[in-house]
Order: C-alpha cells, then structure tokens, then sequence
C-alpha cells in the first residue's frame, strides 16, 4: 500500500509521495517493449491493445476516479476515429496532426456532452451515455456521404509518419507509435489524478454534495475530466484509423463501449493500470480462444467477468494489491525489499 | 471586533421544493460567537444549517455574510467564503484514507494537518486507514477535522456528539470548547444534550416547528428549566 514518510505532510506532500514511481511500474513499461523482442509476428495486435489500453484509461478517468458511469464511451472513440479518417481522405494525411484533430474533434463533443452529463448519476448516466452512442453510431451510418455508411470509409491513407517511418503491413510502426502515445497520455492521466484536482475527483465519486459543501464545484470539475477524458477517447480512435487505414461503423458500435467497460472492471478501475492489464488480458484471450473456437470466444470471458466481480470486487489489480498489501505476504516479502532502502 | 455581524439571516422562509420547513427566522452570529440551536426532532434545525449551506429553496428573506447577501450564492462558494458544515450524517469519504479525506478540503489558513491532528489526536493515529474503518467517533472526529481544514470562520455543527460513547463525547466536547473559546472559530452547534450545548455556548435559541420561539443568553437558559422541559421535554437534573 501507499507510504508516506513524512511525520506530518502538508496537503502537497501528500499528493507528491503518491505521484513517486514504484518499481513494479517502470517493470511493467519495460516489459511493454517485450513484444518486438519475443513476439513480433504479433506487433498488430500489440498495437490494438495499446490502442484499447488507451480507451480504456481514458474511460478509467471518469469512472474510476469520478465515478461518472458511461455505456457510451465509444462516442468519442469512433468520433476520433472518423475525425482522422475523413481528415486524411480528404489530402491531409500527417500522423501527428491527424491524431491532435481527432483529439480536439472529440472533445470539443465531450465538451458539449459534459453539461448534460454533469447534472445525472447513476443509471439516467447510463441511459443517457447508452442512447447519446446510440444515436452517433446512427448519424455515422446514415451520413453516407462523409462517413461511407455501413461500408466503412474507404481511402484513408497515412504518410509516413515524421516523414521518415512507413506503417508497415508487421505493425512495427503502428506498435511503437502507439506506445509512445499510451505512454506520453498515461503520464498526463497519473499526473492528473495525483494533483488536487485529481484528489477532488475521488471526492465527487464518493459523494458529490460533500464536496461542494468543502468549497469544491464538482459540476465544473467533472465537465473538464469529462472533455479531457473524450478528448482522449478521440486519440484512441484516431490511433485506430492511422494503423489500420480504414474506419467501419464499429468504431461506433455498442459493442465497443461495453468491451471496455469489461475490460476496466475486469482489471480493475480508480487505478489507472486496470485498464492496462484488463486490455491486454481481454484482446489476449480474444485472440486465442477464438482460435480454438470462433463462435463462443466471449464465454471464457463471461465466465472471467463473473469470477473476478464475485471474488475480487476491485478488479485483478484491486485483488493484487489487496494480498500484497495483507500481513502475511508483508512478511514473507519483507527480506527481500531490503534493498529499496525503506526507513522502517 | 467589527460591530457588523458575521452571519445574519433576515425573516427567512425556506424548506424544500413546495414544502415550507422554516419560516420567520431571524438570527444573528457574531465574529468568534456562538450559537446554540436547540429543539425537538424534525423542528428544522438541520433544515437550518442546510440553508445557511445554500442546499434548500430560500422563499422570502435574505443571508447575509459580513454584510454581503449571499441568499443566492452556490454553496461551494459559501464554503470558499468561510462557511464550514459538519453534517449530522458525518459524510466521510469511505474509500480515501483519513489524511486524503482531510487533504482534499484543505485551504490555507490557520488550521492544516498538524493543528488537526493535534486537536483529534486519535484521528492521527489512523491516519493511513480508510474512511469506512472508522469507529463513529473517529469518524465524528475526523468530519469535523476535515471541515476545520476548509479553515472556516463559521462553522455548523449538526448533533457532533449523537451516538457516540461517553469517553468520546468527553474528548469530543474538550476539542470543541477548545476550538470555540482559544481558537475563535465562530460556531453554530446543534445539539440534543442541551446541558452540553449550552455550556459550550455563548447564546441560544429554541426552535418549534420551524420557528424561533426562545432566545437567551446560554447560561441563562441552563437556569431556566421551566422554558427548557417546555420546548424540549427535557428534565434537567439537579446538577449540571
């Protein structure tokens, strides 16, 4: 669990100890650098999983920390997606542009779905989140003329990326861009969450009226996370369109917004990795059950959600941390952490 | 000392949506004054500090806040002007720890980490548990902690000491008298142990169905059984 040293830290200290990095996590950063090495007629499917670890982060922001429940995330995925779709078929096919446009694109739609967002909890979010998916995912389809309909949007195509790095049919490109990007946005989530704003967050999930009689506008609050959150939702999708060059209304489907619900409370949400090892857990598996049996690839999956909601309500990550953070394991791990130096 | 008040409400009627809880209520609490809210169950009492708090339907009347109406002021702006609530419902924050839970109000002023922790000793010492482990007088404690650390000028006590144990009501009670007359921090104080309200407190008022029916200074009030076995059924004994 979370040390703080300091007999008695002032507010910043407090929040300063938490943003320290453990060495569990530069590990699990070195080890997203394994698949080039180990597995590299895998590299797409490394790079759909750092793309569906970046949705699933940026769901993890409004709901792990301020509790805004969505059915509908995938909005801001697809509207991402498409941004940078109809940016490049349309003659600008600059990676790092296309990307920051589709970021923009859908915040400015998170932006504007924040105020409605910001007044509900619970269940009409639900509703509410569900119907708004709905309804893009039926604007895209019926908006042939920009978007290709249920044909998907044809002609995307992407220049090399600084000029210099084709996207390559192995995915090379297209998993360390993707990295570098999870990476570079995860630094700007952790960031987030462990300054005041981010401890204001945790405060408006667990109860919203309180915080506003401590001085916090939870409204204001959570329409930014909401537009931060969309915007990144956006990158995501935008990551999607320039490695594969194509858009399908998938991008949009209702499918897509509970997967990564699955996939946040599967590995745990409110911590910033449960996305991470939920994406990674979730597409792993999809790709070798539906080897072994294409047709019922989601049922080892099913089973998967029922077991950890039951056993570990925290997700994989809460379940982890709560036996390493339990008397026995402290013990049995205790000779071995000698070496970090900890002040007893 | 300013003559001017520090919180005023004038005639005011307030409840919730149509139903009007209470009405005509005229009180005035001075800078480092203290105010004892007294009355049966469901007289309003909650409903009044939720008013000052900006969380009901103001019908008639006006606040005002070292003179400057905040009637129609949001409340977390209430509360960034200096007005601190502890709900009778405590409202801790369950799954952030207790130091998180006193870091998040935190405002810069005379109270932060340290002057808490040593007014609620034994909220120090759980410092790293999270909030849905604590005893209801830690939690107690800790609500009131954590509304010190908006550093309020006034703050509003609902019922501190319900349900607890004697021996925390006592430690309690000693950190509130503590904080109301060293520190200074102006004080509404709901409470249904009139003795102790009383004593902790400059003045009073009495509250019956949503109207102030009593004001007297605290101490004179204790004297006055007659009034008080009245208004609140309650027998004082013999001592006090």
């Amino acid at each position: 669990m979370t040390s703080t040293s300091a007999a008695l830290a002032g507010p910043h200290e407090h929040l300063r100890a938490q943003d320290r990095w453990r060495a569990i996590e530069v590990v699990f950063w070195l080890a997203t650098l394994l698949p080039f090495l180990v597995t590299p007629n895998y590299l797409s499917l490394a790079s759909q999983v750092a793309i569906t670890a970046l949705f699933a982060l940026s769901l993890d922001l409004i709901l792990g920390y301020a509790g805004i429940v969505s059915l509908g995330h995938a909005a801001f995925f697809g509207f991402g997606a498409y941004a940078a779709g109809i940016l490049s078929k349309h003659g600008w096919g600059e990676p790092l542009s296309g990307l920051l446009f589709a970021g923009i694109a859908a915040g400015l739609l998170g932006y504007l779905m924040s105020f409605i967002i910001a007044r509900f909890r619970h269940l009409a979010l639900i509703m509410i989140t569900l119907g708004f998916g709905l309804l893009l995912l039926e604007a895209a389809n019926s908006a042939g003329w920009l978007t290709g309909g249920a044909d998907g949007l044809q002609g995307v195509r992407m220049w090399p990326l600084l000029g210099m790095f084709r996207f390559d049919l192995y995915g090379f490109t297209a998993y360390w861009y993707s990295l570098i990007l999870l990476f570079l946005l995860f630094l700007v989530s952790r960031r987030l969450i462990n300054s005041p704003f981010g401890l204001s967050l945790r405060g408006i999930r667990e109860n919203s009226t309180r915080m506003r009689a401590i001085g916090a506008e939870s409204r204001a609050h959570i329409r930014k996370i909401y537009t931060i959150s969309a915007a990144m939702a956006g990158i995501a999708g935008g990551l999607l369109t320039q490695t594969t060059e194509t858009v399908s209304l998938g991008v949009l489907d209702f499918q897509r917004s509970a997967d990564i619900l699955v996939i946040l409370v599967l590995g745990g949400a409110g911590r910033l990795y449960g996305g991470l090892i939920g994406a990674i857990i979730f597409l792993v598996a999809r790709d070798q059950f539906s080897g072994i049996n294409p047709q019922y690839w989601y049922f080892p999956i099913g089973v998967l959600l029922v077991v950890v909601v039951l056993f570990l309500p925290g997700g994989i990550l809460g379940g982890l941390a709560q036996i390493t953070g339990s008397e026995r394991f402290q013990r049995m791990v205790r000779p071995l952490m000698v070496w970090r130096g900890k002040s007893p | 000392m300013s003559d001017q008040p520090l919180l005023s409400m004038k005639d005011i009627r307030s409840g919730y949506g149509e139903a009007v809880v209470l009405d005509n209520i005229s009180l005035e609490v001075a800078e480092r004054g203290s105010l004892a809210v007294l009355g049966r169950n469901g007289v309003g009492k909650s409903t009044l500090l939720l008013t000052i708090m900006g969380f009901t339907a103001v019908g008639r009347g006006s606040i005002l806040w070292r003179g400057a109406d905040i009637t129609a002021m949001a409340p977390h702006r209430r509360a960034r002007a200096g007005i601190g609530w502890v709900a009778q419902e405590r409202e801790i924050f369950p799954n952030l720890t207790v130091e998180e839970n006193l870091t998040v109000a935190a405002r810069p002023g005379r109270w932060d980490l340290a002057s808490v922790y040593d007014l609620f000793p034994r909220i120090r010492e759980r410092r790293q548990a999270n909030g849905n482990q604590l005893s209801g007088g830690e939690q107690q404690m800790l609500a009131t902690a954590r509304a010190l650390m908006t550093n309020p000028a006034l703050l509003l006590l609902d019922e501190p000491l319900e349900g607890l144990a004697p021996i925390i009501v006592e430690e309690l009670v000693r950190a509130l008298k503590r904080m109301i007359a060293d520190e200074g921090t102006a004080v509404i104080l709901i409470e249904q142990h009139a003795e102790i309200a009383l004593s902790l407190t400059e003045h009073a008022v009495l509250l019956e169905r949503g109207r102030i029916v009593h004001r007297a200074r605290s101490q004179d009030l204790l004297q006055d059984h007659a009034t008080l076995d009245r208004y609140i059924g309650m027998k004082v004994e013999g001592s006090v």
